[in-house]
Parts: structure tokens; sequence; C-alpha cells
């Protein structure tokens, strides 16, 4: 059996490395963007100086052979999928016996008047990161537009330039459609550390050209200008499925697939960032665009395709990021509220910097979630106690045994509980017993 | 800030290119007195002074065609014996640095104060200019890789290349040809016979700007790492061992006429502890030597495993040892040049435990003679092994290669390839040892930091991306990988020894 996978990045090579795994079926990844897979979290790292791109690569440039996994680096224009066909766009065309559809994101644009102007990108792909660093040569001022998570790695990289950084955020707080307002703040008050100028309530409105066609300014809603070299546009990724639209596949946002990631054509799978589920889980977003995600579907589907039908099956939900300095953990479902049915505790250092969020059931105290800024925390031991309904007090006695901090690290546990306790009375976590000789 | 930071580089170069010129400077003259005094025998006296006496009283211009003028008087007075073969009479100790040191006079020599305070004192304020400014260039602290691999110093630019020429040059001379450094070495007489009661060596210059390479440095590391309480004390005790234990306390022992040891350095890195003239110079001290003998060999059959077996190898490696202390400071800008392929670690694998079977073969055959008296073993001459030993791997792999091709290959090439006691540590540290580095979870997202900056050449990501824990002999437990993981992946600890292998599954996937 042939299988292609269209799209080489952690989704699509995942599914390859498992399908190898447990088959000797023939697999080919075909993908446009580069030779072999990259690390795409990684790619501001290339542009700050920490990596160059080949270190960006998770497999040595040997591993494919050896694996057996032929790689193609062509673009696929058309698919004919009554005939398991496709057409690249060196004319070739290749067959399958199932195809894979893995091709990712592309970034949103809202027709914002100046946005393919010089000097104006978003941050996707490895050519984004070349064409970065031609469009910020020189430069001294920009405008980032839209605070995500990309928004705010292009910030840094930004920052690592010496480039001052205007950035330019539509909520009442930096990524304030997922963070708690304690959270969302504490950010905001690193990214202002950092001498980037935060504007909040602000949403672009044009980007003005110079006479080269080369942007110049950018006018916010409230017709501020602000004067920029170079505008990052960061204001979410949909997926990228253009070369799918007007076919047999079904496709809304994403190409949608079911819990299997089947789509409606027999023998035609989607996963990672272009994939939509038809029937997302209650609070699931039906679109996910992370690494991890992308992660667990490929083995899921490579069960499937290997004849052992597997659901996905994302489990208790986990994330993290790094803002500037401050390293982000969270762990099961956290959003900007908690739900109606759970209580919130919060904790933060009086740096400002360090603090962590637990949220839990009001009726019984079973955990839900935690937020970690500052702190380092196993994902084991959250996910147990999540899975579990692990009672609060239980788990902020316990929290010990999850940090994971470097050695040597301050833990504030103690304060932790103290706090705690004074919050919520009737839960009453303990300090746990010091033990100095931890063999 | 900029300017101080600017001006603490300038004020660094100058000195350095005062240091660099010195050795070129000064004017050499052998008066008889001098020869007399170097050679006290008037045996040797009479054999040496009709081809040395053309040279008395002659000035040179530099130290180079004295020094070869001079090796040429003192090997043609041994001439006609070794035509003979009259090995008994011949004169193996030229003395020539000490000659070249006595017989210099001129600016240097005049200077010495002024010119140990330019060189050193004065060029270490102009690097910690160029260094504590950070502080205020980047008030916030966190992991700052910025524009490494933007820059030649630390991406294998030509100033990299000038550099590692330099100090392979440095290497060299030490080690092959200290007479042409004999005005360094003046430099630091003073402390010498401070310290030590005796003027300087090559070797006393060599520990001094050890340490100061390393205090100087250190600082930079305490900068850098500031957020990290485990890089930081870390920092601190290598450099307590170095200063402590490597240069002051073996000075001290000197002066007071006692076997001089560096108590925290372990056989086989420390490969010279078990030759004869080592075992003589204890067992000829009464207590205190036999002690000695017995404190290092504690280390070797008791202190590794069991320090090991708590705390893995790092506690050696990074925490402790001199090669290690000089490859987390000076070496640390130059970590993330180590080879992470897996071509490179089947090559580390077999050289760096040819080197350990290498250094054990060696020893057994100088402790054979030592107890036998006889020199050779199935026909090889035992001096012959130490003597390919010491120069093929103390002073090639250890200095030349070791140190000298941090800017090229990262910090810890020796430390990788070559040190055979990093070897015996890794052995124990894989099989037997409550050390791992533990992934945390699923939470890795490959992109490869860790695997770039560790100076081991370990290939981090492998085994992060896959939810296992990294137990590599190799890992020195540096903690950088896990300092600069931007997603809190990776915790260096020590844990109860069972399930240190297991790698992390999703409890949706164990039906798997
Ligand atoms: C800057 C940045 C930082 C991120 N950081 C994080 C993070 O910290 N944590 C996290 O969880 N997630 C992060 N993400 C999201 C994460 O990287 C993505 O969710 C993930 O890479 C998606 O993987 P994928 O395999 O679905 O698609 P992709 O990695 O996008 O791969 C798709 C590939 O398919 C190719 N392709 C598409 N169409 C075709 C075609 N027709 N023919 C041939 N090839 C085609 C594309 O060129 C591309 O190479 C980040 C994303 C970005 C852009
Ligand atoms: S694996 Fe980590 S701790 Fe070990 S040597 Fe490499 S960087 Fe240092
Ligand atoms: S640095 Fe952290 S996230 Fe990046 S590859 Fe290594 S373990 Fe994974």
């Amino acid at each position: 059996m042939k299988i292609v996978i269209i799209g080489n990045g952690i989704s699509g090579i995942t599914t390859a490395r498992y399908i190898r795994k447990q088959s000797d079926h023939e697999i080919l990844v075909i993908s446009a963007e580069s030779d072999h897979f990259f690390s795409r979290t990684a790619l501001m790292y290339i542009y700050m100086g920490h990596m160059k791109f080949e270190h960006t690569k998770p497999y040595e440039d040997w591993f494919w052979d050896k694996n057996r996994i032929a790689l193609k680096n062509a673009y696929i224009q058309k698919i004919d999928f009554d005939n398991k066909k496709l057409f690249s766009d060196r004319g070739e065309e290749i067959s399958y016996d199932k195809l894979v559809l893995s091709t990712g994101s592309v970034n949103n644009k809202f027709d914002w008047p100046g946005q393919d102007l010089k000097g104006v990108q978003g941050l996707i792909t490895k050519q984004d990161v070349e064409i970065m660093e031609e469009n910020t040569r020189g430069v001294t001022d920009a405008v980032v537009v839209g605070g995500g998570l990309i928004g705010i790695e292009m910030a840094e990289m930004l920052h690592s330039r010496n480039i001052h950084v205007n950035f330019l955020v539509r909520d009442d707080h930096y990524w304030g459609g997922v963070l708690p307002k304690e959270e969302a703040e504490l950010v905001g008050r690193h990214i202002k550390e950092h001498g980037m100028n935060l504007m909040l309530r602000s949403e672009l409105k044009e980007i003005i050209s110079d006479d080269d066609g080369k942007v110049k300014a950018i006018i916010t809603k409230d017709n501020k200008e602000i004067k920029c070299g170079f505008v990052a546009l960061t204001a979410g990724v949909s997926p990228n499925i253009s070369f799918l639209k007007a076919t047999k596949l079904e496709t809304d946002r994403g190409i949608l697939v079911n819990e299997f990631l089947e789509t409606n054509i027999k023998d035609v799978y989607a996963l990672g960032d272009c994939a939509q589920f038809k029937n997302p889980k209650e609070n699931h977003p039906p679109v996910e665009q992370l690494w991890y995600t992308g992660k667990m579907q490929g083995r899921a589907l490579a069960n499937t395709i290997c004849g052992n039908k597997t659901e996905y099956e994302r489990g208790i939900w986990f994330n993290s990021a790094k803002f500037l300095d401050i390293e982000y953990q969270t762990y099961g479902l956290m959003l900007k509220k908690p739900f109606d049915d759970e209580d919130t505790f919060y904790w933060e250092h009086k740096n400002g910097k360090i603090s962590m969020r637990a949220n839990f059931a009001k009726a019984d105290g079973s955990l839900r979630g935690f937020n970690f800024f500052g702190i380092r925390f196993k994902q084991t031991v959250a996910d147990d106690w999540i899975r579990n309904n692990q009672d609060i007090s239980k788990c902020i006695s316990n929290l010990n045994k999850g940090f994971f901090d470097p050695e040597f690290y301050k833990s504030h546990h103690k304060e932790i509980i103290e706090n705690f306790n004074n919050a919520y009375p009737k839960f009453k976590a303990n300090i746990p017993k010091k033990r100095f000789f931890v063999f | 800030m900029k300017i101080i930071r600017n001006t603490g580089l300038s004020i660094f170069l100058i000195c350095f290119a005062v240091f660099l010129s010195l050795p070129f400077l000064g004017t050499y003259k052998l008066t008889e007195k001098t020869f007399k005094e170097n050679f006290t025998d008037a045996q040797q006296q009479k054999i040496l002074e009709p081809s040395l006496k053309n040279l008395f009283d002659k000035e040179y211009g530099n130290n180079i065609s004295f020094i070869s003028d001079y090796n040429k008087a003192f090997d043609n007075a041994n001439k006609e014996f070794r035509e003979k073969k009259e090995w008994d009479k011949v004169i193996n100790d030229s003395h020539v640095l000490n000659i070249v040191k006595d017989s210099s006079g001129g600016f240097v020599k005049n200077n010495l104060a002024l010119l140990f305070i330019i060189c050193f004192l004065i060029s270490s304020l102009g690097g910690l200019m160029y260094m504590v400014p950070a502080l205020y260039l980047k008030p916030v602290a966190g992991i700052k890789n910025n524009h490494i691999y933007h820059r030649g110093i630390t991406n294998r630019g030509i100033i990299a290349f000038l550099f590692a020429a330099f100090l392979i040059a440095f290497y060299i001379c030490i080690y092959q040809q200290p007479a042409y450094l004999s005005n360094w070495i003046l430099l630091v007489d003073g402390l010498s016979t401070t310290l030590t009661g005796a003027a300087a060596s090559q070797w006393f210059l060599y520990g001094f700007l050890y340490c100061l390479v390393m205090s100087v440095m250190s600082v930079r590391m305490f900068i850098k790492y500031r957020n990290n309480n485990y890089e930081k004390l870390r920092t601190c005790s290598v450099l307590f061992f170095q200063i402590a234990f490597a240069f002051m306390i073996p000075n001290i022992l000197t002066k007071l006429q006692l076997p001089s040891m560096d108590f925290k350095n372990i056989w086989p890195l420390d490969y010279t502890f078990f030759f004869d003239y080592h075992l003589t110079q204890l067992t000829s001290n009464g207590m205190l030597g036999y002690w000695m003998l017995g404190w290092g060999i504690f280390l070797i059959v008791v202190g590794v495993p069991v320090m090991v077996y708590f705390f893995g190898k790092r506690w050696y490696c990074s925490w402790v040892c001199g090669c290690g202390g000089l490859a987390e400071t000076l070496g640390d800008p130059f970590r993330q040049l180590s080879d992470k392929s897996l071509k490179a670690w089947k090559f580390e694998r077999i050289i760096v435990h040819s080197v350990l079977v290498f250094a054990v073969i060696m020893t057994a055959a100088v402790l054979y003679t030592f107890f036998t008296g006889s020199s050779s073993i199935l026909g090889i001459d035992t001096y012959s092994i130490r003597q390919a030993y010491g120069f093929g791997i103390g002073f090639m792999f250890a200095g030349a290669i070791g140190t000298g091709f941090y800017p090229v290959m990262g910090s810890r090439v020796w430390c990788r390839f070559g040190c055979p006691l990093a070897a015996y540590l890794g052995i124990v540290q894989r099989f037997k040892s409550r050390f791992r580095i533990t992934t945390n979870g699923g939470q890795c997202i490959s992109c490869g930091n860790c695997s770039t900056y560790c100076e081991m050449g370990i290939d981090v990501r492998a085994y992060a991306q896959n939810g296992e824990n990294i137990i590599r002999s190799s890992c020195v437990g540096c903690g950088v990988c896990a300092a600069v993981c931007p997603r809190g992946v990776l915790k260096l600890e020590n844990l109860a020894e069972e399930g240190r292998f297991d790698a992390y599954v999703r409890p949706e996937e164990k039906a798997f």
C-alpha cells in the first residue's frame, strides 16, 4: 500500500513515523516548504541567532532513508480524488492508495489597506524568517498587530535586534481572549518591562506606504499614527486549504474530519492545523492549531491507517509558551473565566512575575486545572490530579510533588498554602513535612 | 553603558596586545654568573663552559635567537658524549627556561610590577567593564542567547579560528617550549615567591592564568545565568575548587616543603598519580604522604562510584573538576559548537573508552616497573608507554586540542572525547545512578535549544520529544539544557533508580 502525506510538519511526520513503526507500507511525504522536517516552533530562534536552521531539524538527514520514508520537495496543485492522483507544480503525477492531508496554516488577513506592502508580514514559514531578515534591515521602529502567541514571539524577535516595538492589542489585556485578567496583566507588565510599547484596546485601521511601496507608518482605529518600518501581522492563522476548495472534499474553515480524522472521502485523512472537527467535543475548538495536538493526532491516525482504528482523544489539556522571559504552563481547561461551577484560586509572587492559578469545582473541590507563570510543573502530576478529580486542598498541600523548577530554586509552596488557606478557609491545605534527606 | 562596554573592550584588547608582545621584547645576555647559578655542579660546569663561553656577555635583541644559540651551544657540549654513546655523561637538563629568565633584561625585566598590573589586573578590569554593563543593558534576567550564531567569535568565524590558533600556540609553548614565554613567567615570579617560596615555573604561570581567566569568566556566568540558582552555585563551586584546591593548596604545600597535591584531582585524569616519582615522594613523607596516597585511592575506589550513584557524574565534572571549570567559564560562549550527530556520538564512545583503556594499561605498566624494578613488559619499554601517554593524551589531547579547539568544536572536546576519568564516571552514571534528566511529559516542542546548547553534544531533543528521560554516560549535568528549554521540559534530578528509563506515555495511549 502506498501512503502519501502532503505536508512535512509535525502532524504529517508523526503520522509517517508511526506508520513506519508498525508497518511496511510505502510512505511518501511531499512538502513545498523545506526538504526536511523542521520545528516550526523554533523559527523565532533562527532570527534571534540562538540557532541556525539545521538545529531546528529534529532528525538528521539520513534518518528518512534509513526509515524508508521517501521525501519529495514539491507543491501539490491539484488532487484527483476519483483516480487517486496528485499533480505537482512540476507537472508530476503521483498516485496514492491512502492520502493524508496535513497542510498546516496560513495567516489571517482582514483586508487591511496596505497589508501587502513591503515590510508587512506574518510568521509561519521558514521563508517568512528569511523575508523578515530582509524586511527589518535598518528598521528602528516596528508595529506588531495582534496579541497572541505568535505576536509576542515576533515582538521578542524584533526586540532582539533593538527595534522598538509597538504592540497593538485589541483586547483590554494581552491575550485577553485566553488569559484571565491577572495573568494577562502579569504578561503585560513584563512586556512593558522590556521597553515595548504595549497599546491595549488598539486596532489597526490602515498601513501607509512611502514612495517606494514600503511601509512607513500605521494608523489605528482611533486615528493615532505610528511611524514604523515594519509591521508584523499576527491576527491568528487559518487552515491552508485553498488548493482543495471546489473539490469533492468537504471543507469549512478547515478540512472536515470525524474523530478518526477521516474526511468525507474514503482513504483520505486530514489532521493538524488544516483539519476541522465536524463535531468537536464540548468546549473544544473545532480547529486545533498546536504542536502537541498535531503530534497526538498523528499517532492516532497512524494506528487507524495501519488497520487499528483509533479515535483521536485529546485527553487532559495542556499547553505551554514563553512570554519573553516568563514561562507559562497550563493544565486542564483553563479559559479566561472559570466555568460557572468552578471556584478559582490565584496566587502571585510579590515580584509580579511568578504566579499560579487553580480552578476547582465549587461543589466538591475537585481540581479542574492549573495555570503556572514562572513555575515549572510536572505534566504527569497535573494530569493525574485533574483526571482523578483530586481534592483541591490535597493538591495545594502536595504541589511540591509537581514542582519542576531546576534544583536550588526557591520554592513558594509555603506562601501559596498560606494564601490558599486565607482565601478558602473551608478547605485546608497543609504544609508538607520537611524531609531533609531526600534519598 | 554602551560607552563603558566599548571602553572596557578596548582596554582589554590593548592589555592583551601588550601581553602578546611581551615574549618578543627585552634583551638577553648570558653571564658567567647566571651560568654558574644554574649549573652548580662543578663537573657540569667544566663540561659546558667551553661551548657556552662564546655566549657570555653577548647581548641579544630577542629571545628567539638567544634560545636558539643557547640550545645549539648546549647540544654542542653534549655532542661528543652522544656520539661516543657515553650516556651517563650527557647532561639532559639544559635549564633553558631559568637561563632565559635570568638572562633577560631591558623593558620587561625593569617594569615587572607595572606589566603585571597591565596584563592581569587592568585587562581583567577591562573584561569586567565589558561584561557587567549587561546588567543594565539587558536588565531583565532570562536566557539570552541572542546573536550567538550571528557573531564570528561564537559561530566559527575567522576571529574564532584566530583565537583557537592562539590557544593552541599557547599550549604548545607551555608544554614544549616554555623558554619562549620567559617574560610572561617573569611577571608572576614575585607572586610565586610569595606563595611557594620559589621562582615561577611555566606551570605556576599556567595555574595563575587559569584561575584568573576562570574568575573573570565566572562573573560573566553569574550575569548570564543570574536567574538560575543551579548555574550560580555550580559556578561558585568550580571556581572555589580551582582556586583553593588546584592552585593555593598545592602551592602552599610546596612552600611547606611537603609533597604537593591537588586533592580533588583523581586518577586516571591525574595520570601521574601512580608514577614512580610521585609514589616515592608520597611514601617518603611519613603519615601525610601515606594519607595523601590513601585519599587518592579512596577517591578512585569509593568516592567516584558512591558520589556518582547519588548525584551523577556532575558532582565532579560540573562542580569540582578544573577542566570542567574552565569549560564552564571560558568555554561557555562556545558550548553550542559541539557536534550533535550520531556519528560524533559513535566516535566519542570509541575514543573516550580507548583512552580509559590506554590509561589503565599505562598505569599498570608503570606500577609493574615500580614494584618489580623491571623496565619492560612483554618487550615494551614501560617508560615509552608513559611517555606516549603524557605526550599524546596529557599534552596534545587535554591541552592543545581540548582547550585549543574551544572556539571550533565547543568547550568540552577533552571531557567528551578524551577524559578517561569522565569515561569511568560515565559508566557508573549510565548503569548505576539515581541521576537523570527528567522529561516533562509530552511538553517538548522539538525546538532544539537543548541539543544546540549541550556542550557534550548530546541530542537531548531526541529523548525529550519522545518523552524519554535523558540518561547518557557523557552528560556532565551542567544544567544548561534545562535552563534554555523554553517550555520547561527538562529537570536534572536525583531520584529513585526504578523507572529511570521509562518513557512517558499518555494515559490515552497506554492501550496503543
Ligand atoms: C511561529 C510559530 C510558533 C508556534 N509555537 C507553538 C508553540 O510554542 N506550541 C505549540 O503547541 N504550537 C506552536 N505553533 C503552532 C504549531 O507550530 C503548529 O500547530 C504546527 O506546526 C502545525 O503542524 P502541521 O503539521 O499541521 O502543519 P505545518 O507544520 O504547517 O506543515 C504543513 C506543511 O505542508 C506544506 N504544504 C501545504 N500545502 C501544500 C501543498 N499543496 N503541497 C505541498 N506542501 C504543502 C507546507 O508548506 C508546510 O510545510 C507555532 C506556530 C508558529 C507559526
Ligand atoms: S544533557 Fe544537559 S545537563 Fe547534560 S551535559 Fe548536555 S546540556 Fe549539560
Ligand atoms: S529545549 Fe525543551 S522544548 Fe526545545 S527541544 Fe529541548 S526539551 Fe524540547
